[in-house]
């Protein structure tokens, strides 16, 4: 799905964040990334997203070259990226719109076509609103409602689209405990129901075990290799209940240490 | 605003106005009965065409200078680029008070409407430009990056984000400006025109010491103001209702 070959990438005027890093997610379905704070997280999503270039090496999603972002990747981010004049149908609504908006575009080559789908209609919109559980808040506004309720308005308008890689910034790190475990579960959910492939930046050890069946540990820029940590018992809904998770948080924290 | 705190200011101003003229007992200062009288005398007798023809000037500055400011701002807001370069012309321009040019404009642009709808699109112009730009640029890249990450381009940015987010932001600008707006109109249509509520006042009241028919077209003035400010604030809860929301 996912493979990223010698990346080099650096802010301007700042050291390399990555130097010629190689990755290759093979066939994991469901991945977490961790690190220290400024270790370049976020960048490798952003890069994924398409929302940077590579100074130098490549990246490749689904098999192609991600000059732009794709339609097809879902981004969610911490502060939810919600219109703030729109409702939360309207919020999710966007797509579609934006499908209608695109409706004539062509695209050059083989490449998919970036723009957003355009046979969404307002059945699918209500279908996502119900199973996310905000259907009753379609007329609210983001600030009428709650962070957990802004991030699964997030979360809807994302998966709208269908896509086969959904990425996640940091998502539940400004919810409360009892909110980020139950977005947490309902990620795994929505994983299993849909087939996407997920990648999760996190700093917090226990959201990395419990959502990343392999889970990427970078250190401090500039990263230059990846490591990964399998953990095959992500997946599980009750897996935080089971002794292999401590063991595994354990695991990545020893990880951190060294990074 | 609420009818009823209009009402309310309507009232207080009124009674002010009462006692002042009591107070000064002269004849330069009519009570507002007298002046009253005078507006229900001069309405069909011409005041009214005045007031309209003042009104459609204002409204067609406002409409050309909105049409041309905020799509530039929104241009410029979005190009750092761009607006490194524009920014100080912008800078330059915008301080100059914009009714110096006025023998030049009715030069080229006649006596007729064009110059004091020009005039006073010149005066709206930069405040709207430079409130929409500032309002475009600081939008959170948060927000942008999540709707590029849907596969919207340039335009579908524009229309979907920048414009619906610069709303608010034009339509303070325009509120801030509608003052000035009506006051360079007064100044534009003392000279050189036979209508427009400045013409009435300063020619056809002022010149003959008609007070309470200068004061009537005081009232005329404010009164277009205050319509213009009541039309920007409904236009408001309209296009941005979610602004609204925590209001009682």
């Amino acid at each position: 799905m996912i493979s990223v070959d010698r990346l080099t990438f650096a802010y301007p005027d700042q050291p390399p964040i990555f130097r010629d890093f190689t990755w290759k997610s093979a066939v994991c379905a469901a991945w977490a990334v961790i690190g220290p704070s400024g270790c370049g997280k976020s960048t490798l999503l952003y890069l994924l997203a398409g929302l940077r270039q590579p100074a130098g090496g490549q990246i490749f999603v689904d098999g192609q070259p991600v000059p732009r972002p794709r339609a097809s990747t879902g981004l969610v981010l911490q502060d939810y990226g919600l219109l703030p004049w729109a409702t939360v149908w309207d919020n999710v609504a966007l797509v579609m719109r934006m499908g209608c908006f695109y409706r004539d575009k062509r695209t050059e080559g083989d490449a998919p076509r970036p723009y957003p789908r355009s046979d969404i209609t307002s059945a699918q919109i209500e279908h996502w609103l119900r199973r996310l559980g905000i259907f009753d808040l379609k007329d609210k506004y983001p600030s009428q409602i709650s962070g957990g309720q802004r991030q699964r308005t997030a979360i809807a308008r994302s998966l709208l689209q269908q896509p086969n890689l959904l990425l996640m910034d940091e998502p539940f790190s400004s919810l409360d405990a009892l909110t980020r475990e139950d977005l947490q579960r309902l990620t795994v959910e929505l994983r299993q129901e849909t087939g996407v492939t997920t990648v999760i930046v996190t700093h917090n050890i226990e959201e990395a075990v419990y959502l990343g069946q392999c889970i990427l540990v970078l250190g401090r820029a500039p990263n230059t290799e990846a490591r990964v940590i399998e953990n095959s018992g992500a997946g599980c809904p009750r897996f935080r209940s089971q002794p292999a998770y401590a063991q595994k948080c354990s695991e990545v924290r020893d990880a951190l240490a060294v990074a | 605003m609420r009818r009823r705190d209009v009402f309310l200011a309507t009232m207080i101003l009124l009674l002010a106005w009462q006692l002042l003229a009591w107070l000064l007992r002269m004849e330069v200062l009519p009570g507002p009965a007298a002046v009253g009288q005078a507006l229900a005398r001069e309405i069909p007798r011409g005041l009214g065409r005045h007031f309209l023809v003042s009104g459609w000037r204002v409204v067609a500055s406002i409409a050309v200078a909105t049409l041309l400011a905020v799509p530039a701002g929104l241009i410029l807001g979005q190009s750092a680029r761009l607006n490194r370069i524009v920014s100080p012309i912008v800078y330059i321009l915008h301080p100059i008070p914009k009714i110096v040019f006025l023998p030049i404009l009715l030069l080229f642009l006649g006596i007729g409407d064009t110059s004091k709808i020009f005039m006073i699109f010149l005066i709206l112009f930069f405040p709207i430009l430079v409130v929409v730009r500032d309002q475009a640029g600081a939008l959170r890249p948060e927000l942008i990056y999540s709707v590029r990450s849907l596969g919207a381009g340039r335009r579908a940015l524009f229309r979907f984000v920048y414009l619906p987010a610069t709303v608010p932001a034009a339509l303070t600008a325009l509120r801030v400006s509608i003052g000035t707006a009506v006051a360079v109109l007064f100044f534009a249509e003392s000279f050189a025109t036979t209508s427009g509520l400045g013409y009435y006042i300063i020619v056809e009241s002022w010149g003959r010491l008609a007070y309470p028919e200068m004061y009537a077209g005081v009232v005329a003035m404010s009164a277009l103001g205050l319509l213009l400010y009541i039309v920007v604030d409904r236009f408001e809860r309209r296009m941005a209702p979610w602004m609204f929301l925590h209001e009682t």
